[in-house]
């Protein structure tokens, strides 16, 4: 009877870590009034880039102080409610300066809301990670990858909702 | 039937130019770029060939408001202090319509490089015409150029060194290194990157 019930416990042990996705280990974490946020360097982050299930993610790089992004980033927050029960989902990159995570990024995330996942890309060396995102990006953001196991896109523009959600079921189907 | 040969070779040219990905367009190295007169802080037009005793320009599209052009602004001046001298002054240009970011009006440009102490020219792209020509997409974005027989020759475009947060952990300082190259007379090393800005709002 023991021996099944540890079998169990073991049982179930598994089908939690095989559920609930384990993010890679981040270089480190924020936290400030409840908001966490967690950081990686490019090599780590490349795992958000290339997750194989039946999601689509959709991959927005910004920034507090980036205007257009700013702006379109209800769009997202939208995009990302409105799609879960499709498998989509949202994840906001942003690329503040680490000096400013802890004084502007993470008073945006509570004053704004936002709940898409958001994580923080810290790797200033910039001209090493660029071209692996897209060999097609300048490096200018707003930015904006989409992909699932099958399909990628990437988009150097702004989105209205719209624009957005076409292009995501473009490739959810 | 002349005509239609060039009817048909602006349609090819329009059906081609509408698949050239965006970022391809601009000047790469070896190009020549355009010279310009465009206004300077000062209310004096500047362009290129004022500069009779130049050996090339290190031209740097940044702007005001843009925390990236700001996290280089005083490795911008250490620039011009450096290599004016040395015959390769910069020349900044502000891309930015101040209709869609009215924190790169002229006034604040002129009020941004009395605060700093601009030693270089800080010229306003007025109707945003010459970075498209240049190919310039955010700020702050590098093109040096060197005086040719042919025109002022694209050498190096990108990013001013790999680390803009923290100056103090920079290890590859392309600008200062593409212009000793041409200084001394050998081949550029790295002669183009990439560096996240502040997309240039037309």
């Amino acid at each position: 009877m023991k021996l099944l019930f540890s079998l169990l416990i073991l049982f179930l042990m598994n089908c939690v870590s095989l559920t609930a996705q384990t993010d890679p280990k981040p270089l480190k974490v924020y936290s400030k009034d409840g908001i966490s946020v967690k950081s990686y360097d490019y090599k780590t982050f490349e795992y958000f880039l290339n997750q194989k299930n039946d999601t689509t993610y959709v991959v927005n790089f910004w920034a507090t102080w980036c205007k257009p992004c700013v702006e379109e980033l209800p769009n997202f927050e939208k995009l990302n409610a409105e799609y879960k029960s499709k498998k989509v989902k949202v994840i906001l990159v942003s690329m503040d300066m680490s000096k400013q995570v802890e004084t502007s990024l993470l008073p945006f995330i509570k004053r704004k809301n936002l709940q898409s996942k958001v994580i923080f890309l810290n790797d200033p060396d910039a001209n090493s990670w660029i071209e692996k995102v897209d060999k097609s990006w300048s490096g200018a953001i707003p930015a904006t990858v989409i992909y699932n196991k099958s399909q990628r896109k990437f988009y150097e523009q702004s989105f209205t909702f719209e624009a957005l959600e076409k292009e995501v079921q473009s490739i959810i189907q | 039937m002349k005509k239609f040969q060039i009817f048909a070779a602006a349609v090819v040219l329009t059906i081609v130019s509408a698949f050239t990905i965006p970022t391809a367009t601009g000047y790469k190295v070896g190009d020549i770029a355009t010279d310009f007169s465009l206004k300077n802080v000062n209310n004096k037009m500047v362009s290129l060939k004022d500069y009779k005793d130049a050996k090339g320009f290190i031209v740097v599209f940044t702007c005001n408001h843009c925390p990236f052009a700001k996290a280089y602004e005083d490795r911008i001046i250490a620039l011009d202090k450096k290599y004016a001298k040395l015959g390769y002054p910069v020349i900044a240009i502000n891309p930015n319509n101040p209709e869609k970011q009215k924190e790169d009006s002229f006034a604040l440009m002129q009020e941004r490089a009395k605060e700093k102490g601009f030693t270089f020219p800080y010229l306003f792209d007025e109707g945003q015409k010459i970075y498209p020509q240049y190919g310039a997409t955010k700020t702050p974005h590098v093109y040096l150029l060197q005086k040719t027989a042919k025109g002022n020759e694209v050498k190096y475009v990108g990013a001013i060194d790999d680390n803009y947060e923290d100056e103090a952990a920079v290890k590859q300082k392309y600008v200062e290194n593409a212009v000793n190259s041409l200084l001394e007379k050998k081949e550029i090393a790295v002669k183009e990157t990439k560096a996240i800005g502040c997309s240039i709002k037309a």
